[in-house]
């Protein structure tokens, strides 16, 4: 059995507060407000809600301690927590609850302080006698030592992975929200402070408060509410590892698996999307994605960022948010790296708005190089 | 399969680090090298885990260097051991930044302090290693 092309929809999203949130504001309190958002962006009630899914590095049971918050009894609940990706995870899973008659609407919701609390204090790392008498600075070594690998193998250069940067800082300048507001060179990019070589701070993604909420439910069901449905066309889920010493070959990640598969369900190709979220933790991260997802040929990621095709005006828009180097990053990112795919379907982007967006396909990237999952979403014209 | 009752995968490879060894696994099943260590061999199951001391020769795969505050740079890296296993370790002895990848490389057990018992750390093979 298999999940069914659109049979359900986002019908509700939004952000909580991102950036630097007030003294002693909780993750949950969060979670709380963007689902507060996310309800009144498409009509429904909170009394609506009973299927709960959500992951937090700082809330061990989340699903039951948002449930306990907002005082809601879900039906169906799930706390996958895979990194961060886990998001998209839990969009699949919402997607066979909602098809089995488990739940019809599902919220998904994410919070974190980690910005206020340290990054040390939001996500303490697992010890590991094979690994931490290294002290790899976690994540942002393993990222580099991919970074590394793709440059000995394929030539790709600090000047490329730095066009990732610039580009995704050209989308923040046209977004609000983001919380870089400033142009960004790749000489700023090659000269900051470096973190894990090759890495610069400006090759890592943001350390920010910040959360998210969406709202899924039947299709038949998103008719019917306020705003344009984005539906859920196809979805993929792949774990290739958890320590990156296990990862199997530092070039290749799990999207290569999760890409195919979520396209497959769409009865999609990569030539049929409009635009691209990318879960950019670093800025290698959107080069190996742009390869596994297929969009261009393995090793080629580089030249191909660096070719304008991601910045705006370019010809394949990736990052429209300006990601999580510069837009936001709260810890696990991937709620909202979905959240700007659903804006770019329901066409509510303003000056960052990717003309006629009718597919738009959000990846989500967990722990390091880990978990890999792909949503791509539809509008009604893709039905 | 090991009891852990009375020793651990962890403890073994502790063990022999102590004696100034590399250890690792063999899958007797199909001969292939296990690490990290385990009770069982990932993907087949199987519990016929024999231990091995390696060698301790191997080629960079990867390599990183962290700067951390008020420290010296750190190197820290991926080495594929040459009986077939990949580990994470750090090469000593030299600029961290002038460890390569494809660098060969021979295991040194590190003495480790009060907090950190003894652990596998690398030096440049040199010639004829």
């Amino acid at each position: 059995m298999s999940l069914k092309r659109g049979s359900v929809a986002v019908v509700g999203a939004a952000e909580s507060d991102l950036g630097q949130v007030a003294p002693h504001t909780s993750p949950v309190d969060l979670m709380a407000q963007a689902t507060l958002r996310a309800l009144d962006d498409c009509g429904l009630k909170l009394s609506d809600i009973d299927g709960v899914f959500s992951a937090a590095t700082q809330v061990r049971t989340a699903p039951m301690t948002l449930a306990e918050y907002l005082r809601i009894k879900p039906r169906y609940f799930d706390g996958t927590a895979i990194g961060g990706s886990s998001f998209m995870s839990h969009v699949a899973h919402a997607q066979a609850a909602i098809e089995h008659g488990l739940c019809e609407v599902a919220l998904v919701a994410y919070g974190s302080t980690q910005r206020s609390v340290s990054r040390a204090a939001a996500s303490p790392r697992e010890f590991n006698p094979y690994e931490t008498p290294y002290r790899p600075f976690m994540p942002s070594s393993a990222y580099a030592m991919a970074a590394a690998r793709h440059m000995h193998q394929y030539g790709t250069t600090r000047e490329q992975l730095a066009e990732v940067a610039v580009a995704a800082r050209k989308w923040a300048l046209l977004n609000p929200k983001a919380w870089e507001k400033e142009p960004l060179t790749i000489e700023q990019v090659l000269k900051s402070r470096m973190v894990s070589y090759p890495l610069t701070v400006r090759d890592c993604c943001l350390v920010v408060d910040g959360g998210g909420a969406i709202i899924l439910t039947s299709a038949a069901r998103a008719k019917s509410l306020r705003k344009k449905p984005a539906y859920v066309l196809g979805v993929g889920e792949a774990l290739s590892h958890a320590n990156i010493s296990s990862m199997p070959d530092l070039t290749v990640s799990a999207a290569s698996e999760s890409g195919p598969n979520a396209f497959g369900m769409a009865k999609l190709k990569p030539a049929d999307v409009d635009m691209l979220s990318l879960y950019d933790a670093f800025t290698i991260t959107p080069i190996l994605f742009l390869e596994d997802l297929g969009f261009c040929r393995k090793g080629e990621g580089g030249p191909f960022a660096a070719s304008g095709a991601i910045a705006p005006g370019g010809k394949l828009p990736v990052n429209t948010s300006g990601g999580g180097l510069s837009y936001c990053h709260p810890g696990m990112y991937g709620l909202l790296v979905m959240i700007e795919a659903i804006r770019q379907v329901r066409g509510e982007c303003d000056k960052r708005q990717v003309k006629d967006c009718e597919v738009a396909l959000a990846h989500g990237n967990g722990g390091v190089l880990s978990s890999q999952c792909t949503v791509i979403f539809g509008s009604d014209a893709t039905l | 399969m090991p009891d852990l009752m009375k020793q651990s995968p962890y403890g073994t490879f502790l063990e022999h680090c102590k004696k100034g060894e590399l250890a690792y696994q063999v899958s007797t099943d199909d001969g292939k090298a296990v690490f990290y260590p385990r009770v069982v061999a990932p993907g087949s199951g199987s519990t016929h885990l024999e231990w091995r001391v390696s060698k301790g020769l191997g080629t960079v795969y990867s390599t990183t260097v962290v700067y951390y505050k008020d420290e010296k740079p750190l190197n820290v890296t991926l080495i594929d051991l040459d009986e077939g296993f990949r580990m994470m370790s750090r090469v000593e002895d030299i600029d961290p930044l002038a460890v390569k990848i494809g660098m060969r490389v021979k295991v040194r057990i590190h003495p480790g302090d009060e907090k950190q018992p003894p652990y596998p750390v690398f030096v440049p093979a040199g010639r004829g290693a």
